[in-house]
């Protein structure tokens, strides 16, 4: 699907992420060959991973406060709060209903959680622009993120060193002097096995199995409750899809791909990024990284991305950015945006 | 590219791979330290190569350098 969006405007970025840092040639897990091949090929040198006393909404809070007091926002002007994630705190209720207490957001506010990952930052943008654009709701928070590392299996070396926590939060505002906002946005659920955690839903429930271990390949042990990631069956639809997907959005959108300052893409593994990066035809300089430092953080990866390589230019520039998302559903979308000065935080660290 | 070349340059992205190890009938799942990140590298190689891109069932059928190469062959008609 293919959309144009007018009147919002991008005005400032913000990221958690827990001060913990775990880096790849610890994980003993794998043999010290495979530590450094595994780091050669995804990128992942080390990650920051939450204690089991701060979860998402935890990163997204800190960061949404921090972001606020620097855009000099009242908390009680927003209007519009969505929480993209596939670590909620709860079952139920929906987490955009907790922080708008903890935030201290107006009650008349529109909020609600998106049940996405990878793509999860691409959607979210796409929504929150949409039901902004019309111009009811001026102010809106965008909070994105994962505490993934509570789903991965120590015993799993195709999931337990690639995953990072972090949290993100992106304000919006209306504004009639905004230039367009140009998305494509994909679903394709017959890969849904691909990346999955199969217990804990409403289809299988949590039961004593849930808990035990079984090895399914040599280096590769978990349970229900883990996260489940067929690396090459992801990788198939990563190559199939998301470069094509790219140059879908400049042919549809006629904006031609050499005014792209960066493209910022959400950070799978470093294979499969640079493999878009060269079926797309673009320089390495205009494609940032923060893999190697945070590893893959699922719908935050997009924002800290940013605000890791190209905080600097963000804040003195104007600039227009492709930014690509694609994972678990599968699911992905691109987003073509401008932004003009916007406000960033540092990598705000919390424990 | 033929099938000499096509294990020459298949070698070279396998870094960890050393030089002359590798020949036609060379099972590459032998391979010493072999993982999935392997079979990630190969086929970014020959997507890259001859725009094909296999899945893990069809990466499954080949053993040797040889079966990978005619498997391409064979959907590069």
């Amino acid at each position: 699907m293919y959309s144009v969006i007018n009147h919002i405007s991008l005005k400032g970025l913000s990221v958690c992420v827990p001060k913990q840092i775990v880096k790849t040639m610890d994980y003993d897990w794998l043999t010290e060959d495979e530590r450094k091949m595994f780091i050669k090929n995804t990128g992942t040198e080390e990650r920051r991973v939450s204690n089991p006393n701060l979860v998402t909404s935890d990163f997204c809070e800190k960061a949404t406060n921090e972001l606020l007091k620097k855009l000099n926002w009242d908390s009680q002007s927003i209007d519009v709060l969505i929480f993209v994630s596939q670590s909620p705190d709860y079952y139920l209720p929906a987490t955009s209903a907790i922080l708008q207490h903890k935030l201290n957001f107006k009650k008349g506010i529109v909020a609600f959680d998106i049940n996405l990952g990878c793509s999860g930052y691409n959607y979210g943008l796409y929504v929150i622009a949409n039901l902004m654009s019309s111009g009811n709701l001026k102010r809106g928070i965008l909070l994105t993120g994962d505490t993934s590392t509570l789903s991965t299996n120590f015993r799993d070396k195709s999931t337990y060193p690639l995953f990072g926590d972090a949290g993100a939060a992106t304000a919006l505002e209306f504004d009639e002097t905004a230039a367009p906002m140009y998305f494509n946005i994909f679903t394709d659920g017959s890969g849904y096995k691909s990346i999955i955690v199969e217990d804990g839903g409403a289809r299988n429930q949590f039961t004593e199995k849930s808990f035990i271990e079984h090895k399914i390949e040599e280096g590769i042990y978990r349970s229900g409750k883990n996260l489940v990631l067929d690396g090459i069956e992801v990788f198939n639809f990563a190559l199939k899809e998301v470069a094509a997907s790219i140059e879908d959005i400049f042919k549809e959108s006629k904006i031609d791909k050499a005014r792209i300052d960066y493209f910022v893409f959400h950070q799978a593994n470093k294979l499969i990024n640079e493999c878009v990066r060269k079926k797309c035809r673009v320089e390495p300089e205009k494609v940032p990284y923060s893999i190697q430092k945070f590893g893959n953080t699922s719908s935050a990866s997009i924002p800290l991305t940013m605000i890791y390589k190209i905080k600097e230019d963000l804040e003195n520039k104007s600039l227009h950015l492709l930014l690509s998302g694609f994972g678990v559903g599968y699911s992905w979308g691109n987003t073509i945006l401008s932004t003009n000065k916007i406000t960033c935080t540092e990598i705000i660290e919390i424990e | 590219m033929t099938l000499e070349e096509f294990t020459l340059n298949l070698e070279k992205e396998l870094e960890e791979v050393e030089v002359g190890t590798l020949n036609p009938d060379t099972v590459y799942r032998d391979l010493k330290n072999w993982s999935s990140m392997y079979a990630l590298i190969i086929i970014a190689f020959i997507d890259f190569n001859f725009n094909i891109i296999l899945n893990s069932k069809e990466l499954k059928e080949t053993s040797t350098i040889r079966e990978l190469y005619n498997l391409v062959k064979s959907k590069s008609v």
